[in-house]
């Protein structure tokens, strides 16, 4: 039935897409007349070629889980989840409430406590839009896009009028009560006697991040509401004719989407900045689409995709710093990733399909 | 509030709203064939930095907007390979080119002017200047002394660059393109089904082209009158999520000409008023009241339907409720007047509510409030030619 082998579509594709966003990219930084293939050195060095390089590296690997999660779970039921970085901004929000107003004696009381905080919050901040495409058939995709607008006013308010300490100019939280520090990376490795990490960002969110891709692969592969969740995605009026209710079904896809996407904060709120910032989410929510659509929608396939990504804003950044690209060229190849992986899909497929097609005729 | 006020108010508003028209008729073009666009933010950003870079270069705003114009077509054409040739998912595709086009002006502008990824200040003729029409009065002490008619003649008419004018050439010309030549309505019926179009023997791929190439003139003029009219020069993220407000003010106007015109003067104003008015006063009564006032409606609908509406607009009604509590209690304890003598008070709205405003009405709209916002009807979908 399926022209290319699993091997190939799993592998084959995304690798594919991934070689051609590289080499465009390689070609606009020879364009603006630096070295390409230094700069890769430069930022696989930086990425991998020391333990804080590492730890940076899974400290934004963590936030692209979380966001590329929230988007798979969407894509599993045909939604197309945009609004992460609101919902991932409003989960900072709900960290920032309870690590503000609530006493929280130790850090595990805290990661307990902000985890279901941000997840409410960034759920809440999807059930508007989720209620309009599920009763009102309003696309999501629009009011998601316009609820990020929102959010970033909301936050903006907050920030300037309600949390910043008195005195203060910046607009910013106050910092959090020292107990609920989350464990880095430094801190664990020191418990083993090893000074590895140093300063890196990265801490046991991480390993939170790992065990809500499992409990998503379980979800949707091994649960009666996964299979009710990928039915919807592949035709409304079948699943409708088994009897699930899609109104419902889009609503509960879209909450653990935007709880995933809310997620987010309890890593770099309270895990990295230990305060709410302005501008916390640094686009990680929309970076979340391109690893979801590298990832395949699988868990196993977002946790390489966000490493990957991690490494690249990891390096990214050290290469804004060694030379004269700025660092928005990771946005650049984050597009380019994006549109091959996703809007480009079949004309990476096409010539493989015909390739795998004669040698299959061929045996 | 003297007339001349309000004249000032309307030209900024006129202003304000040229770029998101023309972006807004560009996606008009293009959803009306049944292409989704969610790219015109990247679009208008990539002629706005090439305009500007160009007109620096050659020192003619002429030459920049047509470079801006090509560049915005090219990426039109990246969207309209990967969703009409290769039948992609436009949404991605438009999310795509917005980041592309986000990443590639500072990087391009950092390689080519090194000045953290803006161009160098225009002047001259490297800029398109206001153009004054004859009589008017342009100094702004002559202007406060003249009689209404000449204030609004030499502030509102007079004294906008050309391209203001040709923004609103644009809103007749698209009416009369789509609903008086038959490409128009052909470019219509393309977007409704194309199946049909299809079967009279027109070229369904030929026709998304052409309109998505309209698209992208449409969008290259509004990023080129961002950088070289309103603007001196290009700096990093200058569309300021125009692209995004124009696509709301589509829905706004249900895919209409003269409709998005109205659309695009309203967010506009809100631009305007946030500008001029930095404190905006509401007595606390009227916010109170228009907040219990909503969520007792919303309330009152979700009583009639199921679970979910309970769940979902009972909860939003109780934020809302919770807010006006709050804010109540905050202007009470914060004043002498008492319970109910503080709700005559006035608080102050935020600039962040205003910014937000277009959002929360296109929100709003989708909800189906005021009409439904249905769009085309084969939008989104790419056309497959055999089944």
């Amino acid at each position: 039935m399926d022209v290319l082998p699993r091997w190939a579509e799993v592998v084959l594709v995304p690798l594919i897409s991934l070689v051609l966003a590289l080499a465009l990219s390689m070609i606009v930084i020879a364009a603006i007349g630096e070295d390409p293939f230094n700069a890769l050195k430069i930022m696989a060095n930086a990425a991998l070629g020391s333990t804080q390089g590492i730890g940076y590296t899974l400290y934004y690997a963590t936030n692209f889980i979380f966001t590329g999660l929230a988007v798979a779970v969407a894509f599993h039921a045909r939604l197309f989840n945009i609004g992460g970085e609101g919902q991932a901004m409003l989960g900072g929000l709900g960290v920032a409430t309870v690590c503000l107003y609530l006493p929280l004696p130790h850090w595990t009381i805290a990661l307990v406590v902000a985890t279901l905080a941000s997840a409410v919050f960034g759920a809440a901040w999807a059930a508007i839009p989720a209620y309009l495409q599920a009763r009102r058939g309003s696309h999501i995709v629009i009011t998601t896009i316009m609820f990020n607008f929102i959010a970033a006013g909301l936050l903006i308010y907050i920030l300037r009028e309600v949390m910043k300490p008195e005195g203060s100019m910046e607009p910013a939280s106050q910092k959090f009560a020292e107990s609920t520090h989350l464990p880095s990376f430094f801190d664990m490795a020191q418990l083993f006697g090893w000074e590895a990490f140093a300063s890196a960002p990265a801490n046991i969110t991480f390993f939170v991040a790992l065990a809500a891709c499992y409990v998503i692969w379980r979800l949707i592969w091994h649960t009666r509401l996964g299979y009710e969740i990928r039915a919807l995605g592949h035709s409304e009026t079948a699943a409708k004719y088994a009897g699930i209710d899609p109104v419902k079904l889009t609503m509960i896809a879209l909450l653990i989407s935007g709880g995933l996407a809310g997620m987010m904060a309890i890593n770099n709120v309270l895990g990295e900045a230990e305060r709410l910032v302005l501008n916390a989410t640094e686009g990680a929510g929309f970076i979340g689409i391109a690893v979801a659509l590298m990832g395949r929608n699988h868990p196993v396939g977002i946790i390489i995709a966000a490493i990957l990504f991690g490494m690249l804003y990891q390096g990214g950044a050290v290469l804004a710093q060694d030379t004269k690209i700025p660092v928005q060229m990771v946005i650049v190849i984050q597009a380019l990733v994006i549109m091959f992986t996703g809007a480009l899909d079949n004309m990476v497929r096409a010539p493989l399909e015909r390739f795998f097609l004669s040698t299959r005729k061929r045996a | 509030m003297d007339f001349y006020v309000i004249v000032q108010l309307a030209d900024a508003t006129l202003r304000m709203a040229i770029p998101l028209l023309l972006a807004c008729l560009a996606g008009l073009f293009s959803e009306r064939a049944g292409i989704f666009d969610i790219g015109l933010e990247g679009k208008m950003l990539a002629a706005a930095f090439l305009s500007a870079a160009v007109s620096f270069a050659t020192g003619s705003v002429w030459i920049g907007l047509l470079a801006g114009i090509g560049a915005s077509l090219s990426l039109s054409l990246i969207h309209g390979i990967a969703s009409i040739t290769f039948r992609g998912n436009q949404l991605i595709s438009g999310v795509a080119i917005n980041f592309l086009a986000a990443g590639l002006t500072v990087v391009i502008a950092e390689g080519w002017f090194r000045q953290g990824g803006r161009t160098p200040s225009l002047s001259g003729a490297a800029r398109f200047d206001g153009i004054d029409f004859p009589g008017a009065l342009t100094r702004i002490r002559d202007k406060l002394q003249a009689s209404p008619g000449m204030q609004f003649y030499s502030e509102l008419v007079s004294g906008h660059s050309i391209l203001v004018y040709v923004g609103l050439i644009a809103v007749p010309l698209s009416w009369w393109v789509l609903y008086r030549t038959r490409f128009g309505l052909r470019l219509r019926a393309v977007g409704e089904n194309p199946a049909a179009v299809d079967t009279a023997g027109i070229n369904v791929v030929q026709l998304r082209f052409a309109a998505v190439l309209i698209c992208g003139v449409l969008c290259g003029i509004a990023g080129a009158y961002l950088s070289t009219a309103v603007q001196a020069g290009f700096t990093k993220d200058m569309t300021a999520n125009r692209g995004f407000i124009a696509l709301a003010a589509l829905i706004f106007a249900k895919w209409r000409p003269w409709h998005a015109m109205g659309a695009c003067l309203l967010f506009g104003l809100f631009f305007a008023i946030d500008n001029r008015f930095q404190n905006i006063q509401l007595d606390a009564l009227w916010v109170v009241v228009i907040l219990v006032g909503i969520s007792a409606l919303l309330t009152g609908y979700a009583l009639r339907r199921d679970k979910i509406d309970m769940l979902v607009l009972g909860g939003l009604s109780a934020v809302l409720t919770v807010i006006a509590l709050m804010l109540w209690g905050g202007m009470a304890s914060g004043s002498e007047a008492g319970l109910f003598g503080s709700l005559m008070e006035t608080v102050k709205l935020p600039g962040e509510f205003i910014q937000s405003l277009p959002y929360i009405l296109t929100v709003v709209i989708l909800a189906g409030f005021g009409g439904k916002a249905v769009g085309p009807r084969a939008g989104g979908e790419p056309y497959v030619k055999e089944r």
